[in-house]
């Protein structure tokens, strides 16, 4: 008797199982959990060297590659390594919470815009398209550059170094939540057909029971495969603000801004715009590698390999 | 079709007005007004001179009235000033225009072509190195910095071997080689970014297309594959790709931002990063409805193109 055999696999275990045959993938998975790993311990490597990534020592400008220097230092004594480790932290994170923020945003709006329907439905979409149209490089740069004290936040507030940091996660949340709207709005509208939907709704559960409990979670999928590309792009995004000079700023350091600092100083020292370049090109192949693998794995008519 | 052109163009028109309406809204909220810079360059200004000034540009008036003067104005053909090169903002914008389509067209132009070769050896390759290292390519084009990417090229080919100009625009008295020189970086860079999506979409197009009962009954009898692919695969494969190529035309105008920076190209992308960092008002605002319109342009196109490629497929995307 194969009583072994008949016992049930849960979706989530076939999807490890296809996952898993996927070497691409699965070397990005390995490759970013070790860039996070070893960015998030930037204050290890520089008590263990003595050595630092923000204060400047003007004795030791442009040194070479040494035991303690493992890549030299800038153009204000800094050491490399340890201020490519600090700009992964930001660059990385902001990656990570910028790509979170707009797929909730985007579940929110779209699963609410498939389930009411009607008016609500109507606004909501007109309102996507309306975000959709928008030059994004333009619009995020003015969103970088505004003047929030005119908004009514504190100078304190705004000097502070979070201050940047969170700046960038809301305003690629405010522009990145589109697509998600739109692929979770298209699942509400076929799983608010399904029995199991109307059976919730015909005991009387209240809307927001409905949309949290049945609807978001067998919609998640896609979101899942959109939130891991779209971290690319929020990284690429965060790049290109710091490098125009209206991201992350000093003393705070991403890869973006590091090479900001070191496009005037291509011909004397290109290493130091060499490096953060290739972490950057690094880490959102890995990333997009991880969400093909993911899109592969989630999709039962994909073609196994 | 004349009608649904209408009631596309009135569309586009609305959402175009309520654009103009956040962008006008937006730079209002940049660091600084036009006051405080003109006081920053005139240690003498007394108080009552600002408070003059303040009423002569109106700047402390509320935004929607001053919305209403800058429309009314834009409406008669007058879009002003602007603040940084005190000249028409018209005569500014145009020259712009011309550089960035000279730079972006190009690019598209070679990406397109190459993207649509490479995806379908890609697609015909299926399962060997060949079609892996084109996807390798592909991902590569996305995931890389145009910024950084324009940066290793200036220093390969201008700091290391000496061979283009790191950047800035042909003079007239280099003739044609001055203009393939400077253009051969941006173009170089912007081609290597663009290339990624379209060279996927292609493989992706193509594959389902050789799937197809069509192909394989037009193999069954005998027709040579080069006809096959090009004939019969490739037309069809390329309705969905000449929709995302059309989507793409909209950033035709708006320029490469990042790419013309880097390279000091005088187009489009850098005249908007220069008016909105330099809090150049009016020049800024006519720059992004320019992009915006051109968006909305290039929607309109692809639905365009969709339904004239596909006969299948009605106006407004509805199967016949």
């Amino acid at each position: 008797m194969s009583a072994h055999a008949e016992e049930s696999v849960s979706v989530w275990h076939l999807r490890w199982l296809r996952l898993k045959r996927d070497r691409a993938a699965l070397a990005g998975a390995g490759l970013l959990a070790l860039l996070l790993m070893a960015s998030e311990s930037a204050p290890i490597y520089e008590a263990w060297q003595g050595v630092s990534g923000v204060d400047a020592d003007l004795l030791s400008r442009f040194d070479p590659a040494t035991a303690q220097h493992w890549l030299g230092s800038d153009d204000a004594g800094r050491d490399v390594f340890a201020r490519l480790l600090r700009g992964g932290q930001t660059s990385l994170t902001i990656g990570i919470m910028g790509a979170l923020g707009a797929s909730i945003v985007g579940t929110l709006i779209g699963s609410i815009s498939g389930y009411f329907r009607g008016r609500v439905d109507m606004v909501l979409m007109r309102f996507t398209d309306f975000m959709i149209a928008l030059p994004q490089l333009p619009i995020l740069i003015i969103l970088a550059a505004l003047d929030l004290t005119k908004l009514g936040f504190s100078s304190e507030f705004i000097r502070s170094g979070s201050a940047g940091y969170w700046r960038i996660v809301v305003i690629v949340t405010l522009l990145g939540w589109t697509g998600v709207a739109r692929l979770v709005r298209a699942s509400t509208l076929a799983l608010a057909e399904r029995e199991f939907v109307l059976a919730a709704r015909a005991q009387g559960a209240p809307a927001w029971w409905v949309l949290g409990i049945h609807i978001v979670p067998n919609a998640i999928t896609p979101v899942i495969v959109a939130t891991t590309i779209a971290m690319g792009r929020v990284i690429l995004a965060e790049s290109g603000l710091s490098f125009l000079g209206v991201g992350i700023q000093p003393p705070a350091t991403s890869w973006g801004s590091m090479l900001s600092n070191a496009q005037e100083l291509i011909t004397s020292a290109p290493m130091l715009a060499i490096w953060p370049g290739l972490l950057i090109l690094v880490s959102v192949v890995a990333i997009n590698f991880l969400g093909d693998g993911l899109q592969a794995a989630f999709d039962p008519r994909s073609d196994p390999r | 079709m004349t009608r649904f052109l209408l009631s596309r163009a009135a569309g586009a028109f609305v959402v175009l007005m309520a654009k103009s309406f956040v962008i006008f809204a937006l730079i209002g909220l940049m660091p600084g007004d036009p006051v405080d810079l003109l006081m920053n360059a005139n240690p003498d200004a007394t108080p009552e001179d600002i408070a003059h000034l303040r009423q002569l540009y109106g700047v402390d008036t509320p935004i929607f009235e001053r919305y209403w003067h800058w429309l009314t104005a834009a409406v008669h053909g007058d879009f002003g000033f602007s603040r940084l090169q005190h000249r028409p903002v018209w005569d500014i914008v145009i020259p712009a225009l011309g550089n960035t389509i000279v730079l972006t067209a190009t690019a598209f132009t070679i990406a397109t072509v190459i993207a649509i070769t490479l995806g379908t050896i890609a697609a015909l390759k299926r399962g060997t190195w060949i079609e892996r290292a084109i996807g390798l390519l592909a991902y590569t084009g996305i995931s890389i910095p145009a910024f950084w990417l324009g940066l290793m090229l200036i220093y390969l080919f201008a700091v290391i071997l000496g061979w283009l100009p790191a950047g800035g625009m042909p003079r007239p008295e280099e003739g044609i080689r001055g203009i393939f020189s400077h253009l051969a970086l941006p173009v170089l860079t912007l081609v290597i970014v663009e290339i990624g999506a379209p060279t996927r979409y292609a493989r992706a197009a193509m594959l389902e297309v050789l799937g197809q009962d069509y192909i394989r009954t037009a193999r069954a009898k005998g027709l040579s594959s080069r006809r096959l692919i090009l004939k019969h695969a490739l037309r069809n494969a390329m309705i969905p790709v000449v929709t995302i190529i059309a989507l793409g035309m909209g950033n035709l105008f708006s320029g490469a931002l990042l790419t013309e920076t880097i390279f000091a190209w005088r187009g489009m992308g850098r005249l908007i990063l220069e008016a909105i960092m330099g809090n150049d008002y009016n020049l800024a605002l006519v720059c992004l409805l320019f992009t915006t319109a051109a968006i909305l342009l290039a929607n309109i196109l692809a639905d365009v193109a969709y339904t004239k490629l596909d006969p299948r497929i009605g106006l407004g995307g509805r199967r016949k």
